[in-house]
């Protein structure tokens, strides 16, 4: 077990003054075990947590944040208990307690916004019923203020979340609302009842970026406003920073760092930590150094970044699309797109969900066939279908899915999964071993891994397995669909890392991402995508530097990091 | 240019055979459908009642003391000496009847049941990754086959055409495949939607191919559970085809005729028509509760946390 590194604790951040405020939530050495394998999930973990503050909880996919969280409303997940420990929020005590005690305590005492608003909220019942019901015990309880009924309460907390309090709205179902309206939705039913501690679990992964600085202000306006403390779970340090008061670090079941936010993010004391902190891309960075400038394979023609305009009168570029419009039956999704890739280059496709970047990237592949316009390989029109289209034209463009967890198939070998691909598309290979091996390595996989199924892999190791499938066929034109946006942020610095090294062996890459920090992390040039519109496009430090288009300025400003902190 | 980088990766690359030599552990399977379903104790029991059943089915003819046409003593008593279960309603053995009666019942729900849920499985594979047309044509046929009930559907086929064994595989198949179709092609439609379809696609693997390879390993589990469900219908539907005389052409032993020959003297000779029925019984409980097992195994029911 790795000793807490704790720093000295200092009462609270600025106005709250001298007098620190009293410990609301005291969770002292909770250990929670799974069955029958009797594995610790997490162990003796011990929080505390003034009132009125929010604690950030940092940690990576399976570091056990959410057992923690569900720990602090006394639930235990399916085949996990909690073994031992004593959580007490104000004067309740919460572990041990008969379920129906603990029931009334939920909602009232303690409450949760789960990660998902689609999947928290019931499809089946109108908003006014669902926000009613998370009154039901609270209101019965004589909790309500004086001259208060349920009716005005519900209004009221819509209010307070920036919605609309009309029968209209009230009447409506979960589906007729937009991500965000639907985790506002779900952040005014755990306020709803007055709780005196509300845990956050990635209330805003999923969400735009735009979005989640909306729910980012909710969430903080609302804690504020009531005086109730927060615990708010998460895998990225830049939005924790911009929220928390103090930061607690999970890894592997156990707290290693918890302290006051500013000092722990200016002088992390755990290795682990200050990985977790080198991990977050910076927004404001001059674009990815170009590799061919940083002493990389020189090619024979050199140029540099910012002569976009020589590059585009240069010889012809690897990728063209002109005037590229797609459609879903009916539905115009895009218009009018004019894109270049040259060899060796990395332009980023951002923009937001649904203004088109995945169909463009599809459409590009084949896999998306209801197209108009020209698009070109090395001067050769590309097919709409990529079953039109010749072997060597699909073996020098190949596509990085988002989710690595869908993207392979789970009953073949990491081995099967590289060579069936190259199998199809180059013919008989000799020494497939040595192929796999190389390729593995390629993406900094060991080669024992090729005899792995998928699920024996983390998401990250997935995900550079799908690189591998990629590059093993040799491809020229490698394009990512948001392909770190599944992962966590310590994960993704690595990808990002693996597709530096592909640059540099001369390979194009499109990029398509919604997060601008990462834009300034990997590409040279960026073309910024709104409504099924190609809005901005230019070399990255300057779109990022001076934004010309409004809505990118908007991505800009939205976008959470830690620097401003 | 990247060709040539990559060649030179390859040739430097020299895979230790430390590294090569994987540990055990990470090369064997993850834990599999059957090896779950072990873990439940229904299977183990189920597995136990079919393997009971079968044995007789199977080793009963070399079992018999008499041959099953063989007139051993006067019609329906229950108790003749040297005969464990008295003769039948025209004297011949029960016992020697019932041991050789089972083979034939299960080879037929066997194959029945095999036939149903490979045509069912390819109907729905192909309805489920093409859509479109031809998944309406598919879908929309096996509604209209799944308007007739399968014993009705069954008894019409037979007694138009007459008893002949194969018709009636044929036809518990033929009624067995709408069924499974229905089920395999939301199964489908699942896996179908994951990305590992459209990164075959993205590199013109042809459909057949991806429907073989890519989809077919990933619909094992229902699939399975498909097969002992079908299994169990087929088991029942053959013997009261069989019990309709709709099967075997007497004298020949089995076991639905025998309980239809005999029902008449239950009160005086019970075990010509218990036998059958325990053995009918017996089996499709075994078999239903492997497949509430596999099914159990498949969903992830008491799954817990593992390692």
């Amino acid at each position: 077990m790795s000793p807490v590194t704790s720093q000295t604790s200092r009462a609270g951040t600025g106005d709250t003054g001298d007098t620190a405020p009293e410990i609301l939530l005291d969770c002292a050495d909770v250990t929670v075990v799974g069955h029958p394998s009797a594995v610790e999930i997490i162990s003796e973990v011990s929080l505390k947590v003034r009132r009125g503050q929010i604690l950030g909880l940092v940690g990576e996919s399976g570091s056990g944040k959410t057992t923690l969280g569900l720990a602090l409303l006394a639930h235990q997940k399916r085949a996990t208990t909690i073994s031992a420990g004593e959580i007490t929020v104000g004067e309740h005590q919460l572990l041990g307690r008969d379920e129906r005690t603990v029931r009334q305590l939920r909602g009232r005492a303690v409450a949760y916004i789960p990660q998902s608003p689609a999947s928290a909220l019931n499809p089946a019942l109108r908003l006014r019923t669902q926000l009613q019901e998370a009154l039901g015990s609270a209101g019965a309880d004589g909790r309500l203020p004086e001259g208060t009924t349920i009716e005005t309460r519900v209004r009221e907390v819509l209010r307070e979340v920036a919605l609309p309090d009309d029968d209209v709205f009230l009447n409506r179902y979960p589906h007729q609302l937009s991500g965000g309206q639907q985790q506002r939705v779900a952040i005014a039913m755990a306020f709803i009842g007055y709780p005196e501690l509300i845990v956050l679990d990635e209330p805003t992964t999923g969400l735009d970026v735009t979005t989640q600085a909306h729910v980012l202000d909710t969430i903080r306006a609302m804690t504020g406003e009531y005086g109730v403390s927060g615990v708010y779970i998460s895998h990225d340090m830049a939005v924790v920073s911009q929220l928390s008061d103090e930061i607690a670090v999970m890894y592997r079941g156990e707290l290693v760092e918890q302290g006051p936010a500013r000092s722990l993010l200016r002088d992390p004391q755990h290795a682990y930590t200050r990985r977790l902190l080198a991990a977050v891309p910076r927004l404001h960075t001059d674009g990815a150094p170009d590799p061919y400038l940083d002493g990389g394979t020189v090619p024979a023609r050199s140029r540099s970044v910012t002569d976009s305009a020589e590059h585009d009168a240069d010889s012809m570029p690897l990728l063209r699309v002109r005037d590229l419009a797609a459609r879903y039956g009916r539905t115009t999704v895009l218009h009018d797109i004019n894109l270049d890739v040259h060899r060796g280059e990395c332009v980023a496709l951002l923009g937001e969900s649904g203004s088109g970047k995945t169909t463009l990237s599809r459409a590009v592949v084949g896999l998306h066939r209801q197209f108009s316009g020209q698009l070109q390989l090395d001067g050769q029109p590309l097919a709409t279908s990529s079953y039109r289209r010749d072997c060597t034209q699909r073996r020098r463009v190949q596509y990085i899915f988002q989710n690595p967890y869908e993207a392979l198939n789970p009953r073949q070998r990491v081995s099967e999964l590289i060579l069936r691909p190259l199998r199809h598309l180059c013919g008989r290979v000799e020494d497939p071993e040595r192929v796999v091996a190389a390729s593995l390595e390629q993406v900094s996989l060991p080669a024992r891994y090729a005899s792995r199924f998928p699920d024996q892999l983390s998401g990250g190791e997935r995900q550079r397995v799908s690189i591998a499938r990629a590059i093993a066929t040799q491809p020229d034109l490698l394009i990512c669909d948001e392909i770190t946006s599944a992962l966590d942020v310590s994960v993704q610095a690595a990808i990002v890392d693996v597709l530096r090294s592909l640059q540099q062996e001369g390979l194009a890459l499109l990029f398509v991402t919604h997060n601008i920090a990462l834009v300034s992390n990997v590409a040279q040039r960026v073309a910024v995508l709104n409504t099924g519109e190609i809005v901005e496009h230019g070399p990255v430090a300057e779109v990022l530097a001076q934004p010309s288009h409004p809505y990118t300025r908007a991505l800009i400003a939205d976008a959470p990091s830690f620097e401003a902190a | 240019m990247s060709v040539r980088n990559v060649r030179s990766v390859r040739t430097n690359a020299d895979p230790s055979p430390a590294a090569q030599s994987a540990d055990p552990v990470e090369t064997s399977r993850p834990i599999g459908l059957f090896r779950t379903a072990w873990g439940h104790g229904r299977t183990k029991v189920g597995l136990g009642l079919v393997a009971t059943v079968v044995a007789i089915a199977v080793f009963g003819p070399l079992l018999s003391p008499h041959t099953p046409t063989e007139f051993v003593g006067p019609p329906n008593q229950s108790q003749v000496d040297g005969l464990l279960f008295g003769t039948d309603d025209v004297g011949r053995d029960v016992w020697s009847r019932f041991l050789n009666g089972g083979l034939t019942l299960l080879l037929l729900s066997l194959s029945a049941a095999l036939g149903g849920v490979a045509v069912g499985a390819l109907l729905g594979i192909v309805a489920g990754y093409r859509r479109g047309w031809l998944d309406n044509t598919i879908m929309r046929t096996n509604d209209v086959v799944l308007a007739f009930p399968q014993l009705i559907a069954a008894l019409l086929v037979v007694s138009i055409i007459g008893p002949r064994v194969w018709l009636i595989v044929i036809v518990v198949a033929i009624t067995h495949a709408p069924r499974v179709a229905r089920v395999i092609r939301e199964a489908t439609l699942r896996v179908v939607e994951q990305d590992f379809i459209k990164a075959a696609e993205s590199i013109g693997v042809a459909r057949w191919r991806i429907m073989l390879r890519e989809i077919l390993p990933n619909i094992t589990s229902p699939l399975l559970v498909e097969l002992g469900l079908r299994l169990t219908y087929s088991i029942g539907l053959v013997a009261v085809l069989g019990f309709l005389g709709m099967g075997m052409e007497p004298p020949t032993p089995d076991w639905g005729m025998m309980i239809n020959e005999n029902r008449l003297a239950i009160t005086i000779q019970p075990w010509a028509v218990a036998l059958p029925v325990a053995a009918i019984a017996v089996l499709t409980i075994g078999a239903n509760l492997v497949t509430d097992g596999l099914s159990r195994a498949a969903i992830g029911i008491d799954r817990g946390v593992q390692e």
